[in-house]
């Protein structure tokens, strides 16, 4: 088995068995990126030199006796994560040339737990979009078929974990971005709790949703790097100040007791039969490992897209406001005046997509529409936790399709973008809810992942975690890689 | 007797003196190099957070109780958005739907003696913004994001003050509160209080308000009270001459005395505030609400009706020797020393003012200690020396000369109270003057009242003022009287 092919967990046994040090799996990766990157496009810096140096610092903790939990093991964060001395863009013209002076919390953590970073990964421009086509850098190509998207916004994250060309990655999620992508690439991603991991260092998006966690071959790996990213952070306000669970130590727990709630809103007519089958089959499983499956309701998801929809560019709309030309970032050539400056920088610093969230969230907030939209919208949020909580009387976790739709071709949408919005039908309401949330691959459609997602109640990371975990022991979809990328 | 009504309501931004700024951990410090005081958080960089400075709210919540205002157990900031370069984040993070101090008022004591009673209608946490700086720049402008963040509390009263003499009264008021409990160090020079002044006039007897203008940004008592004066005479020339009142927003220049015209409603911004998602609502608890009440030191008004009570004082002295706590302090410290309140009050008011005010110190940085003024007062009221030369004494003391004690022996200025050689130099001027003594034998009553001075200045002079003025007195009366 090539190294390429082993799982996170996998590659820390390695690790720490001493069979091989983290310079030579660090080379080995950023040998993969300089070969097959080119083609993907997933990277849009790549750290090589100082992800030597901190792969030859690991080796050196580690024979000291030092090792952290994720010592040496290569990874590769969004490009949203502020990186001290590297660029960080958000995918953005704007920040095309910001060098960060300081590192997010998510990466102080990781770094300090050991793990190497080998770059920095594209994204949709600021994490507006599901497709990873508004990145000032270009597409991301879907490592199973090149012609494909691999979903965004988070779409440079799954691409290379997916391609094998990085063990694991970091991901935000504001309506789906960690989840949507991880489904469309075959990969596991997570989306925890919102207040778990700690929003400082992480470029604003919509700040009452945006949420960052891990993406990775599997439930295990995706335990092992959210335990090194999670914990209060005096930073960040709406940090929750709780004591850290263990992520790990449930993994193997049998789901015998467990109740798994299908809500009937996941399985509309329209949805593609396939999709409803491998999501159905995934509940079977989990029956036949001992959960019991019931049916579940959430009435006022329906309402979660034109809610996010408002919610998500209102907020935005404000946090991009600091993006005028005048401290860091863009700047455009010989401006008249300030207005003139203003006008211009964010014109041409800013992709289309970024610019029509910004009318749309500056029009919701307006005198005179900001009850009827900005304040619905929030009070159909309050609805929609509402539905959940109840459901979670039922149910422990809740299972549904991630995505209505396998990985559609480049291009497809990028002039519809209320076709794109409505993808986001399943991932959304989690967000608007703060819950916990996994998305696994179960299954291929035309050659092509089909994930699975399963939603928790608050805190509840370790269930789901467990749940997905049971299923990727007697499963194997999430050991499917593409035949791109497949030899060293 | 005009016809016309002026109402004035205030907005008064009050730079609170905590020592880091209300959301990051940046030094408030005035005067620092440009720029050396804006953390990442100040300067807005992408991923940043701001973090609540608790320090803020208590002072906030101190400010509310001090004026007897409601304190909001939950209280939520919005975010207000502009663009501007010297704010950084493109919006202000500021209160506006649930502020944290609600409806309060304050008494103001005008210079009539007569009360008036100021309604507040709430008071709101936010920040500041940095300054943008024009010159230097060579046509381009300069951004200072060292003031960006500093924490306020803007106060606004109703409209209930109704001439220039009584908002610059409730201003001063505000002004020794705000000082007097700690939560401002009440530069004025630095721009500690900010008053927004919104002013209209109506004819007398009408009960609809007029439309009104608001001038921003006054920094000193004196150009408040200029900018009212004048935006009420222009007010009542249109409207004399049949025109009407825009409403806008207008800056007074204090040096040339005209204001203009800034921006009119029609082009006011919409500021699209929505609560600011990254900072949880301030929630207050009956304990701590409680707690910064007992810290509270002893308000102006309560220290103003204390001096009157305690040392006899009128209420004018007492308003003036209350109004900050620098000055209480010291004619505190004065009277405890030298046991005589009255004399305090005098010297502090008057003397010691006078001197403050012609060299622009303020009290706290006064040459003389309250330890030799109350010296001073003790030499006066034991007759070493007499108030004519007290005030040479209080020279020597400002110029840093020693104690009135050093002072008074270095330059001899005992007061000669020996009657023998009194006695010798009453009988010595008389001889001088013994035409000016024979008449003042022969002037009546009222005519020797007059003459008598005469004979004290001469005396004086030759004692070079040492004498003491009583005795002298007595001796002159039996020499010339016989």
């Amino acid at each position: 088995m090539s190294l390429h092919q082993h799982t996170l967990t996998e590659l820390k046994t390695l690790l720490d068995g001493g069979d091989i040090s983290s310079r030579e799996l660090t080379d080995y990766f950023l040998a993969r990126i300089e070969r097959f990157d080119g083609e993907l496009n997933s990277f849009v810096t790549v750290t090589a030199e100082q992800a030597r140096s901190e792969a030859d610092a690991a080796d050196v903790l580690r024979g000291k006796g030092e090792a952290g939990l994720l010592n040496g093991l290569p990874i590769a964060h969004k490009d949203i994560f502020c990186t001290n001395g590297v660029r960080t863009s958000c995918g953005s013209r704007m920040l095309d040339n910001f060098i960060s002076p300081y590192d997010a919390t998510v990466v102080k953590k990781m770094r300090a737990a050991g793990a190497v970073m080998l770059g920095k990964t594209n994204m949709d421009e600021f994490a507006m979009g599901s497709s990873n086509e508004t990145s000032f850098y270009g597409p991301v190509k879907n490592p199973w078929d090149l012609s494909r998207v691999p979903g965004g916004s988070s779409g440079g994250s799954a691409a290379a974990v997916a391609a094998r060309l990085a063990p694991a990655a970091t991901g935000t999620d504001t309506g789906g971005s960690i989840r949507q992508p991880a489904a469309l690439t075959g990969i596991t991603g997570l989306k925890p709790t919102y207040g778990t991991v700690s929003r400082w260092g992480m470029i604003a998006f919509a700040s009452s949703l945006d949420q960052a966690g891990p993406m990775a071959q599997s439930a295990a790996d995706c335990a092992l790097l959210l335990q090194s990213m999670v914990g209060h952070d005096d930073k960040d306000s709406t940090s929750l100040n709780r004591p850290v669970d263990n992520y790990l130590a449930d993994l193997d727990k049998p789901l015998a007791g467990l109740t798994v709630g299908l809500p009937e809103e996941f399985f509309p007519a329209s949805l593609d039969a396939r999709i409803a089958e491998l999501t159905r089959e995934t509940a079977r499983e989990l029956e036949r490992q001992g959960a019991k499956v019931v049916s579940v309701s959430l009435p006022s998801v329906k309402l979660s897209v034109p809610a996010y929809y408002v919610i998500a560019p209102a907020e935005a709309s404000s946090n991009l406001s600091r993006f005028d030309g005048v401290r860091y970032g863009y700047r455009c050539q010989d401006p008249v005046d300030l207005m003139d400056l203003y006008k211009r920088s964010r014109s041409e610093g800013f992709g289309d997509e970024v610019q029509r969230r910004i009318l749309v969230g500056t029009y919701a907030l307006s005198h005179g529409y900001y009850d009827a939209y900005y304040l619905r919208a929030q009070k159909v949020r309050r609805l929609i936790s509402d539905d959940f909580a109840r459901a979670f009387e039922k149910a422990d976790v809740i299972l549904g399709p991630t995505s209505p739709e396998v990985a559609f071709p480049l291009g497809a949408k990028k002039d519809d973008p209320v076709t794109m919005y409505m993808a986001d039908v399943f991932t959304i309401a989690v967000n608007l809810a703060g819950l916990p949330a996994l998305s696994m691959p179960a299954g291929m459609i035309d050659g092509l992942p089909a994930g699975v997602q399963l939603v928790g109640n608050y805190f509840r990371e370790g269930q789901i975690l467990n749940v997905a975990h049971r299923y990727q022991q007697a499963t194997d979809w999430h050991r499917q890689a593409p035949a791109f990328g497949g030899e060293q | 007797m005009s016809a016309w009504e002026t109402v004035i309501g205030l907005e008064i931004h009050v730079q609170l003196a905590t020592k880091t700024k209300i959301f990051s951990a940046a030094s408030t410090a005035f005067g620092a190099e440009p720029n050396s005081h804006a953390s990442l958080v100040d300067l807005a960089l992408p991923g940043t957070l701001p973090v609540l400075n608790r320090e803020a709210v208590n002072m906030a919540v101190k400010f509310g109780l001090a004026v007897g205002a409601e304190i909001n157990r939950r209280s939520v900031f919005e975010r207000k958005n502009y663009f501007y370069p010297d704010l950084p984040k493109g919006y202000q993070t500021t209160q506006l739907a649930e502020p944290i101090v609600g409806t309060g008022s304050m008494e103001v004591v005008l210079d009539d003696g007569s009360r008036k009673t100021v309604r507040i209608h709430h008071a709101h946490l936010e920040e500041d913004a940095g300054k943008s700086l024009h010159e230097d720049f060579h046509g381009m402008t300069g951004i200072d994001l060292n003031r960006a963040g500093t924490p306020l509390i803007e106060v606004v009263t109703e409209p209930d003050m109704r001439s220039a003499e009584e908002a610059v009264a409730f201003a001063r008021a505000l002004h020794s509160l705000v000082t007097a409990i700690g939560v401002c160090d009440g530069d004025m020079s630095q721009g500690s209080l900010r008053f927004d002044v919104n002013v209209s006039v109506r004819r007398k007897g009408e009960e609809k308000l007029g439309t009104r203008t608001e001038t921003k940004n006054l920094n000193s008592f004196r150009f408040m009270e200029m900018a009212i004066r004048k935006e009420v005479e222009r007010q009542i020339d249109i409207l004399e001459d049949g025109g009407s009142i825009t409403q806008e927003t207008r800056l007074f220049n204090g040096d040339t005395g005209v204001s203009r015209a800034m921006r009119s409603k029609e082009d006011a911004n919409d500021y699209r505030y929505f609560p600011c998602p990254d900072l949880l609502p301030v929630m207050l608890s009956e304990e701590q609400i409680i707690e910064l009440k007992n810290s509270l030191p002893e308000l102006p008004a309560q220290r103003l009706v204390r001096f009157v009570e305690q040392f006899g004082l009128s209420d004018y002295d007492a308003r003036i020797l209350s109004s900050d706590l620098a000055t209480s302090d010291y004619f505190e410290a004065v009277v405890k020393l030298s046991g005589d309140a009255k004399l305090a009050a005098n010297w502090i008011m008057g003397e010691l003012a006078a001197k403050l005010n012609a060299e622009e110190k303020a009290i706290a940085a006064c040459p003389v200690s309250a330890e030799h003024l109350a010296e001073l007062i003790a030499r006066l009221k034991d007759n070493t020396i007499s108030s004519k030369i007290a005030k040479q004494v209080f020279e020597g003391c400002w110029n840093g000369e020693g104690s009135p004690d050093q002072i008074i022996e270095a330059r001899g200025l005992k007061q000669v109270s020996d009657s023998g050689a009194l006695q010798k130099m009453v009988d010595q001027i008389i001889a001088d003057n013994a035409a000016q003594a024979e008449a003042y034998r022969a002037a009546d009553e009222g005519k020797r009242k007059k003459m008598f001075g005469f004979f004290v200045g001469q005396a004086m002079k030759a004692s070079q003022g040492k004498a003491n003025p009583q005795q002298l007195n007595e001796l002159l009366q039996k020499a010339l009287e016989g």
